[in-house]
């Protein structure tokens, strides 16, 4: 049999009803006008001015100038704070988004269970989410951990572990997605003898891999976008020794502190292909194991 | 008896793991009582002295500002996005889920892909956009995109939650000879109620956490909100401000609590469903 493997975004884009009644289409324009403009004038408008913006040398006050790749070919072959920058980012991404999965999903497994405590439970656990970014917390950070922030690999363990604090949003998608499975799967391999361990591979770990590979993604971009915590933790430095220099507070400190708009434009681009091609990535890998119920192979 | 005993232990797991996840939190409330002092030298939860020295201390102003005046200015801007996004996003929102139009699945796929694309790339252009406005330092750049449906998360919120209202009911509606904004107004707006509070809570408690377009736009003292106010504390060296910092940081944290505590079944709910049907 044929597994079908759609990408999970393309489900959500149902067939358009039938048209019974003769309404004007054009009401749905009305409806949609807001958020054209929007799509218009703040994102795909922008897009376009920043890929332009990226080719010139531009401080805000007077016109931008063009200067071809220069800043492509600055940012990626003399700057040393940008490739510092991308080695953090990495480094962070790698480290803290399979930590908070991991924490997320055995998290979820435990209070998995009927209880009346365990809508309380929940929410506790997804408390630190709704709390994380903010800067009150960045900055409880930066006094508990305060001997760890002059230490260029403890700065970094600081901020991972402020993003694994936060696995609680991650946890309550698993917790969903595991009250999905019908319990007859387990009693069914409870019978066959298997233990909770196999039952956990070969149950829970297949049938939850749309919402592993939702997270997965969701995570990994989250991960990217982390700015608060290295700002605050680190004085706006993203310091000590470039080791909290988050790709995103380098584009801050090029764009809005020394005004080169035109090189942070090319960060700018450089950071959506770079995330364009992991989510590509991570989409390919996904036919090898994300299976959606409904195409049983 | 061996059922009672793995209930109490789960319990117990239960706790051991959420009281170092809380420490931070609990920690913070106790610290905004200690002296600067104290709260350099030890990570202790209790004080050991309890003072009001450091929220006395917020009476004062910061930067020429009372801090009052930044409570004001992020309540506004949160409101303001919070009852932003709920107007734009459920317009849109009813138009994906129930009308027909050209390159609609084309349309809510690119819509569906905006919300993974980080906020940061597309911040250069956007402030360009709004110097050449005169927007700069005001709150227009924070909540006039919420105006124009930029929250795509919230919109596929509120197209998961249309979804599940029964056809039948629009149906009967156009059959009353209602047109769609009848519809809209009358049948599906009262139906998500849930989908629009929970967007509303979210909105504003992410926007009342923004730090990075907040600090991108607003410069001068009396506009910045608190999480700026936060920042003007964090170069100083001086042990006798962290206590007013963390009061500060405390108090700023109390209305996420109290709007978390207030409808925490609906904001973990529907942020939970908002990833099952992804």
């Amino acid at each position: 049999m044929t597994t079908v493997l759609e990408r999970p975004r393309a489900t959500s884009a149902a067939s358009p009803p039938k048209r019974r009644y003769g309404e004007r289409p054009s009401i749905a324009y009305l409806f949609l006008s807001p958020w054209a403009a929007g799509a218009v004038l703040l994102t795909l408008g922008p897009m376009l001015w920043l890929l332009y913006l990226s080719f010139t040398e531009y401080d805000l006050f007077t016109a931008p100038r063009w200067v071809g790749l220069d800043n492509y070919v600055r940012m990626l072959t003399v700057d040393p704070h940008f490739w510092n920058a991308v080695r953090a980012t990495a480094k962070f991404v790698l480290i803290s988004v399979p930590v908070q999965l991991v924490a997320a999903l055995g998290v979820a497994i435990l209070i998995n269970r009927h209880s009346r405590m365990q809508g309380f439970y929940r929410s506790a656990f997804y408390a630190p989410s709704l709390l994380g970014a903010s800067v009150s917390v960045a900055l409880v950070w930066r006094v508990i951990f305060h001997d760890w922030i002059g230490h260029p690999d403890r700065a970094l363990l600081a901020l991972v572990l402020l993003a694994v604090w936060q696995f609680g949003a991650p946890m309550v998608i698993f917790l969903a997605g595991l009250q999905q499975i019908p319990q007859e799967y387990y009693d069914a391999a409870a019978v066959d003898g298997a233990g909770p361990w196999r039952a956990f591979l070969k149950i829970t770990v297949p049938m939850l891999s749309p919402v592993i590979f939702f997270n997965l993604v969701l995570d990994t971009i989250r991960a990217f976008q982390v700015f608060t915590g290295a700002y605050v933790v680190s004085n706006g430095t993203g310091g000590p020794s470039d080791s909290t220099l988050f790709y995103t507070l380098y584009l801050y400190e090029k764009g809005f502190v020394e005004f080169k708009m035109g090189y942070a434009s090319a960060m700018s681009w450089f950071l959506l292909l770079v995330i364009a091609l992991i989510t590509g990535l991570l989409f390919r890998t996904a036919k090898g194991w994300v299976f959606y119920s409904g195409d049983e192979s | 008896m061996t059922g009672r005993l793995r209930l109490a232990g789960w319990h117990l797991a239960v706790a051991l793991l959420l009281i170092p996840l809380l420490y931070p939190i609990a920690w913070l409330a106790f610290a905004s009582f200690k002296s600067g002092s104290e709260i350099v030298q030890s990570l202790a939860l209790l004080p050991q002295e309890y003072i009001l020295d450091n929220y006395r201390a917020l009476s004062d102003d910061l930067a020429g500002v009372p801090v009052w005046q930044f409570f004001v200015n992020s309540t506004v801007v949160a409101t303001g996005c919070a009852i932003a996004n709920i107007a734009s996003c459920s317009l849109a929102a009813y138009a994906f889920a129930r009308l027909r139009f050209r390159l609609r699945g084309v349309l809510f796929a690119f819509t569906l892909a905006t919300i993974m694309l980080p906020v940061h790339i597309i911040t250069i252009p956007q402030y360009s956009l709004f110097q050449k406005l005169g927007m700069v330092d005001t709150f227009w750049p924070l909540i006039l995109p919420k105006l124009l449906a930029t929250d795509a998360f919230f919109i596929f919120l509120m197209v998961q939650f249309m979804r599940t209202i029964p056809r039948e009911l629009d149906e009967a509606a156009r059959l009353d000879g209602c047109g769609s904004i009848r519809i809209f107004r009358s049948v599906v707006l009262p139906l998500v109620r849930p989908a629009l509070v929970t967007t509303a809570i979210f909105t504003f408690i992410w926007t009342w956490n923004d730090f990075f377009t907040q600090l991108i736009y607003l410069s001068s003292p009396e506009n910045l909100t608190l999480p700026l106010a936060l920042r003007l504390f964090i170069d100083t060296t001086d042990h006798n401000a962290f206590g007013p910092m963390l009061a500060l940081s405390a108090l700023a944290i109390v209305p996420i609590l109290l709007f978390f505590a207030a409808f925490q079944r609906l904001l973990v709910e529907g942020f939970a469903t908002s990833g099952l049907k992804g």
